[in-house]
């Protein structure tokens, strides 16, 4: 089949954007939309044109390094698919592709369509973890974890922090991602010795980078593993439980 | 250090995207501190809103009873100012009510003021092609627009029937509800004027009745499919009974 | 200078080994530990871990990854599942049985001290996994669930839906976070590492290039410990991910860094078929897929109609024809070899040819859509997203890949190299797999080096280092480092060839899948052996790189790398000749049994085949540790 991409490219984190159109033909619908690039970038270098620098690591959808806004949708128009699992089969032949990196402060821009997203390591910093330092661990069947909670536990857990939920938003929020890592662990029994700390640490450093929610409900569309906007629900309320519990904790550690 | 302290400091110095907001210097004491954060201040929009719509909703059963005719109306008109009487003197409930709901409305538009900076901050340059949106509905992304025509509605009305202001109705007496509403929504300008208002705050209410529930963190996999039809239903009564008064007043089965 | 291969192994009752040997070693004191700056590579399991577990022990810790957040390692990937001897499910699974599998499955050429200490901590780790939050897969009484596996007897895996190497590895990116927020990590993304620097014999630093700015510069530290991965991106294709890579390893190995087994490389049996020639990479379907599915090709050659139209009596479930005990569960090299035997025979199937069925139609008809979609649902629809078959209809296609490499830096029982004070961990060192790796046992062996190894062993290096400083990276080693390095991304950038970095590595890839693939032989080996020099020299002068040096320039990370892989392969494929038998995933056609099983050679090659670089040109030096088995006695595998 024969595409034309329509393609950002933009040198560097200060220098102006641009699109660029270019016609790619002999593509097979086999592809994946990700090796159409690799086809397009290869045929650049023939013609002495530096390649398109895009982001991709597994290609299966796991690792949450891939991510382009194409035709408007994060990840491209395949329902909680990954870019690197989108193939070309979902395009139709002579179709014009519009592909732009994500776009949010808390996402500059490096290189054409290749973003930062070092502010989610920065959320799960402020506290998406359970302190157990290597050792002292408890055999794993002491505390039996219902079924249910641990499947709830585990749907949060799948978010790949591909950050597709901020550049959907209509609001740049990143509270898909934030509610999904701080709920997998607060709905975990060992989770909850540091729980309310947990939530007003990570929803309060989520807010120094991004945008607030208006449950808009665009990221659950966007999210490759279709974590749900219950999820930010959940996170609301432990947010402001937080804030009545930390205030009763500290009162407790000096009276 | 627990993670509670986390400070800008405490990123990782080659986490080199720098904060794009700014945390409040200083941390407000409980509860004020909520309205310090994002997260927070939804919440509060969530409260306000639902004191807003308890508002909207009583006032449109009051102003149903148009209907029954002039005596009635007026009655319940003067049966607001008479709350409460004797134990607190006249229109002081009423007064308190209003209190009340200025409140609202200012903490419901500050708020609603500030996400939208923060918000139009996390994403400064736009994305270049077009969008194409899936779940965002045009309710929920006009909610800014919606709720600011309320607000303007809101000083005409306010002008239009409780103030009374020459320009905007000549004919206004006071403790006359019910003239002044027929005669007032009698003129085709004017009813369009509140026909387009209800009809932005049943847009602002269909997203907002069922967004709150989010903001509030109530959610139960089981019921939440109840949630949306709630906001739906709830948005239909209140366009259906406020709009159904001028068309009413301007076919004369009102007034005359 | 030459060196010894000192294994340190521990002797004794093996039981006891791993505590002798720790109560052994010498301690650094708590308030001692701030004073050494350990620097680790990778951020994979076996880094994570081990950055987090030294740096809650007090050791300064500087971290580098070239992805753009930890999280992003190639671990994340795993799917299938993680071995520990936890017993669990009263089947019998012990330390010593997982110990003996383990042993037995790497056919005999790993070190039996190793492996044992492996099957010991397995069981640590699970308990430290639940106690960070990973949501492992719960039976309704809320107990853990396990699985078998891989083949294996028992009941002993432990798995989160698909999605297992991507929960181990948030628990250690987690606990890793943890210290970079107290500070006591210093983490480095999009760092990569270019070279280990020495200074009198031990390793005092690394030489990095970051990814975005393009600027070369260096850390010092008391010890480096290498997390970085495996190599099977040598054959181009294959299931890792795009960027995995060898150079750290490699760029270690040529400052002295032993390089042992490089031959031992795991083809997985269940890969979806590459379609077409712009296949970038490879995806793995879970072997979990072979506990249900039933592998069959047509008996006819050329046989063009569509599986549904084949009947049963003219298909070939050659698995359980020829191995009626295990059937389709039998090893993966087995398996692997089988399949390539089919399709070179030329019964593959598919539009290229180049596949063989794995059939669910029994399984559903025997325990229901709904039951097979409980169990293998996502890995369906990730089947169907890539084909765009669905293979609740149709059989899946599927080929072997390579997946995983036994192979890598030489290392004692402290995983230390041949360089005092540089340490190999995970997948990046030559490890306890022996020459075949049992599934599961990766993620169990990268957490195992990571949370419970390194930790302890560092401390018996460092102590001996107590009061010297760090040598600055002002000193000449580093500078000159520093300076062969750009010397390097200038050289490249002024190439100014015609043909792309991808152009040469794919090419690269078909040389090694062809020679040094599943079946070897000495006439192919020889080939690769003449053909990688050639290529790689024209390589070096025709290879274009565009763009400049000092903004992220994806060329440029590559062209370095492939580089290395030229460097690789030809070890490999002079590995693989040298060794005279057929073992695990390394199979000499000249040596199999008449059923065509491996034909192992213990008299001449029970070692662990360790070169040392010679520099530029001049063949590697082979080396041998001599592997002795006391408990798990030399048997031929057999799986009929
Ligand atoms: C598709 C797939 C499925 C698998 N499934 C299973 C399974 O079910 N069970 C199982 O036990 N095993 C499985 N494995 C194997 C297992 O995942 C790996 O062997 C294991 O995760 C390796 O972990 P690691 O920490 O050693 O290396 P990796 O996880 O590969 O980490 C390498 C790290 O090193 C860094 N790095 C590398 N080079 C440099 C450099 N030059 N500079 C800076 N940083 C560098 C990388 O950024 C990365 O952080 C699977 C493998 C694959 C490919
Ligand atoms: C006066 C001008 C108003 C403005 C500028 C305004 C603006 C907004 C905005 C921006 C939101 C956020 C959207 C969201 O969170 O989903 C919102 C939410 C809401 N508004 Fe308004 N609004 C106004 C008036 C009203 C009125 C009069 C009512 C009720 C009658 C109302 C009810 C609500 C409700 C219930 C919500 C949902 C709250 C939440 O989701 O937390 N608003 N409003
Ligand atoms: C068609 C619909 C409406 C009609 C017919 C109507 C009618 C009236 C009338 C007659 C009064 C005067 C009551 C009195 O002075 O005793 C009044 C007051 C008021 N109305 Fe409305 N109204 C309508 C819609 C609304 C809406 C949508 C809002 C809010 C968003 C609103 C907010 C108010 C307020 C705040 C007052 C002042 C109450 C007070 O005296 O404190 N009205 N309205
Ligand atoms: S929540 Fe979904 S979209 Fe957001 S980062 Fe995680 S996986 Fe990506
Ligand atoms: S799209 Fe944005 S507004 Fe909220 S629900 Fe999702 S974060
Ligand atoms: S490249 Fe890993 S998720 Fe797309």
């Amino acid at each position: 089949m024969r595409i034309t991409v329509k393609v950002w490219r933009q040198d560097g984190p200060a220098a102006p954007g641009r699109f660029e159109t270019h016609e790619v033909d002999g593509i097979s619908d086999e592809m994946s939309f990700l090796e159409m690039l690799d086809v397009l970038n290869e045929r650049l270098i023939e013609a002495g044109t530096e390649p398109i620098c895009f982001d991709s690591d597994c290609r299966e959808g796991i690792c949450g390094t891939c991510g382009l806004m194409i035709n408007g949708q994060a990840h491209g128009p395949q329902k909680s698919t990954a870019t690197c699992q989108l193939h070309m089969r979902k395009f139709t032949d002579g179709e014009t592709i519009t592909i732009e990196p994500w776009r949010a402060a808390g996402f500059p821009i490096m290189k054409d369509l290749m973003v930062d997203r070092a502010p989610l390591d920065a959320i799960v910093e402020a506290g998406g973890f359970i302190s157990a330092d290597t050792g002292g661990a408890p055999d794993a069947n002491l505390i039996p974890i219902p079924k249910p909670v641990a499947d709830a536990a585990m749907d949060a857990a799948a978010c790949i922090g591909c950050g597709a939920c901020v550049a959907a938003c209509p609001n740049g929020a990143a509270n898909l991602f934030t509610s999904a890592k701080l709920m997998h662990l607060n709905l975990l029994p060992q989770g909850q010795a540091q729980r309310w700390q947990r939530a007003e640490a990570m929803v309060e450093t989520m807010e120094e980078f991004f945008g607030s929610c208006t449950n808009h409900g665009e990221c659950q569309e966007a999210c490759p593993k279709e974590i749900s906007i219950d999820f930010i629900a959940l996170m609301n309320r432990d947010y402001v439980k937080a804030k009545v519990k930390n205030r009763k904790l500290a009162g407790q550690v000096f009276p | 250090m627990t993670a509670t302290q986390s400070a800008p400091g405490a990123l990782t110095p080659n986490i080199d995207v720098k904060p794009v907001q700014k945390r409040p210097r200083r941390r407000a004491p409980f509860p004020l501190d909520l309205y310090q954060t994002a997260v927070g201040k939804k919440w509060v929009m969530a409260v306000t809103g639902i004191g807003l719509m308890g508002f909207v909703f009583a006032h449109m059963i009051g102003n149903l009873k148009m209907y029954l005719g002039p005596e009635e109306f007026n009655h319940y008109a003067e049966f607001l100012r008479e709350l409460l009487v004797p134990i607190l003197p006249r229109t002081v409930a009423l007064w308190l009510m209003r209190i009340g709901l200025i409140v609202f409305f200012a903490l419901h538009m500050h708020a609603a003021y500030s996400l939208t900076i923060m918000n139009r901050k996390a994403r400064p340059t736009t994305y270049q092609s077009r969008r194409d949106y899936i779940a965002a509905n045009w309710a929920s992304r006009s909610m800014r627009v919606t709720g600011i025509i309320v607000a303007l509605f809101l000083l005409f009305h306010l002008a239009d029937l409780t103030w009374g202001i020459g320009f905007i109705n000549s004919a206004f007496e006071r403790g006359e509800a019910y003239e002044n509403v027929t005669y007032s929504l009698g003129r085709p300008l004017v009813a369009a004027i509140y026909i387009v208002a209800n009809l932005a705050l049943g847009v602002h209410l269909f997203h907002g009745s069922w967004s709150l529930f989010q903001s509030l963190g109530i959610n139960n996999p089981k019921y939440n499919r109840l949630r949306k039809q709630f906001a739906a239903a709830f948005a239909t009564i209140i366009v259906v009974g406020n709009v159904s008064f001028p068309i009413m007043i301007l076919a004369g089965v009102v007034g005359k | 200078m030459s060196i010894t291969l000192d294994a340190n192994a521990p002797t004794g009752p093996i039981e006891d080994r791993w505590d002798n040997h720790k109560f052994s070693m010498k301690l650094v004191n708590p308030n001692n530990k701030r004073k050494f700056d350990v620097i680790v590579v990778g951020t994979g399991l076996a880094g994570a871990a081990a950055s987090a577990s030294l740096a809650q022990l007090g050791y300064n810790v500087k971290t580098f990854t070239f992805h753009d957040s930890p999280r992003r390692a190639h671990s994340i990937a795993a799917q299938g599942g993680i071995n520990a001897a936890k017993n669990y499910k009263n089947d019998g699974d012990s330390i010593y049985r997982l110990f003996y599998d383990t042993v037995k499955g790497g056919d005999f050429r790993a070190r039996e001290s190793n492996v044992y200490r492996l099957a010991q901590v397995s069981v640590n780790i699970i308990d430290q996994c639940v106690a960070q939050g990973v949501p492992f897969a719960r039976e309704y009484g809320g107990l853990l669930d396990n699985r078998s596996f891989g083949g294996a007897q028992v009941s002993r895996t432990f798995y989160a839906r698909g999605q297992t190497g991507q929960q181990l590895l948030l628990g250690a990116y987690q606990a890793l976070m943890e210290q970079v927020y107290k500070g006591t990590v210093r983490l480095y993304t999009k760092t990569e590492m270019l070279d280990v620097v020495v200074k009198d014999g031990r390793a005092c630093g690394i030489v990095t290039r970051d990814l975005g700015t393009g600027e070369i510069t260096s850390h010092s530290a008391h010890a480096v410990v290498l997390c970085t991965g495996g190599y099977s991106n040598a054959f181009y294709l294959s299931t890792n991910a795009m960027n995995c890579n060898v150079t750290a390893a490699w760029r270690a190995h040529r400052k002295g860094a032993a390089f042992a087994n490089p031959c031992y490389t795991q083809i997985h049996p269940t890969c979806i078929p590459a379609s077409d020639e712009f296949q970038s990479k490879l995806t793995l379907m879970s072997e979990s897929l072979r506990n249900d599915g039933r592998i069959w090709v047509p008996t006819a050659f050329d046989d063009d109609r569509p599986a549904g139209q084949i009947p049963e009596s003219e298909r070939d479930y050659y698995l359980e024809r020829k191995y009626p005990a295990f059937g389709n569960l039998v090893p993966r090299d087995v398996a692997s070899r089988n399949a390539k035997t089919v399709v070179d025979e030329g019964r593959g199937i598919g539009p290229l040819k180049n596949g063989v069925y794995l059939d669910f139609s029994d399984a559903i008809n025997r325990l229901g859509e709904a039951t097979v979609r409980e169990r293998y649902g996502n890995l369906f629809d990730m089947y169907e997203r890539i084909t765009g078959e669905n293979p609740y209809q149709v059989p899946m296609r599927i080929y072997p890949a390579t997946h995983y490499t036994m192979g890598g830096l030489w290392v004692d029982y402290n995983l230390m190299t041949t360089i005092p004070g540089l340490y190999a961990a995970g997948e990046a060192n030559f490890s306890d797999h022996g020459a075949n790796r049992l599934g599961a046992s990766a993620l169990m062996q990268g957490l195992a080096d990571g949370y419970f190894v390194v930790p302890y062993t560092i401390g018996d290096y460092l102590a001996g280092q107590l009061g010297d400083p760090v040598v600055p990276t002002s000193d000449p080693v580093f500078q000159q480092a520093e300076q062969a390095q750009r010397d390097d991304v200038s050289r490249w950038l002024s190439i100014g060839g015609t043909k792309s970095v991808d152009h040469y590595h794919r090419e690269l890839g078909k040389i090694v899948w062809d020679n040094i693939g599943m079946a070897r032989d000495r006439v192919g080996l020889e080939k690769a052996i003449s053909e990688i020099p050639a290529l790689r020299d024209e390589f070096r002068k025709n290879v274009r790189v565009l763009g400049s040096a000092d903004t992220v320039n994806q060329s440029l990370e590559k062209v370095g790398r492939v580089d290395d892989f030229f460097e690789l392969a030809e070890l490999m494929a002079r590995d693989a000749l040298h060794r005279e038998e057929s073992c695990g995933g390394h199979f000499r056609v000249e040596h199999q049994t008449e059923e065509g099983e491996a034909q192992r050679d213990d008299e001449h090659f029970a070692y662990v085949a360790a070169w040392e670089w010679q520099g530029e040109g001049t063949p590697q030096v082979l080396h041998k540790e001599p592997l002795e088995f006391e408990y798990v006695h030399l048997t031929q595998r057999s799986y009929k």
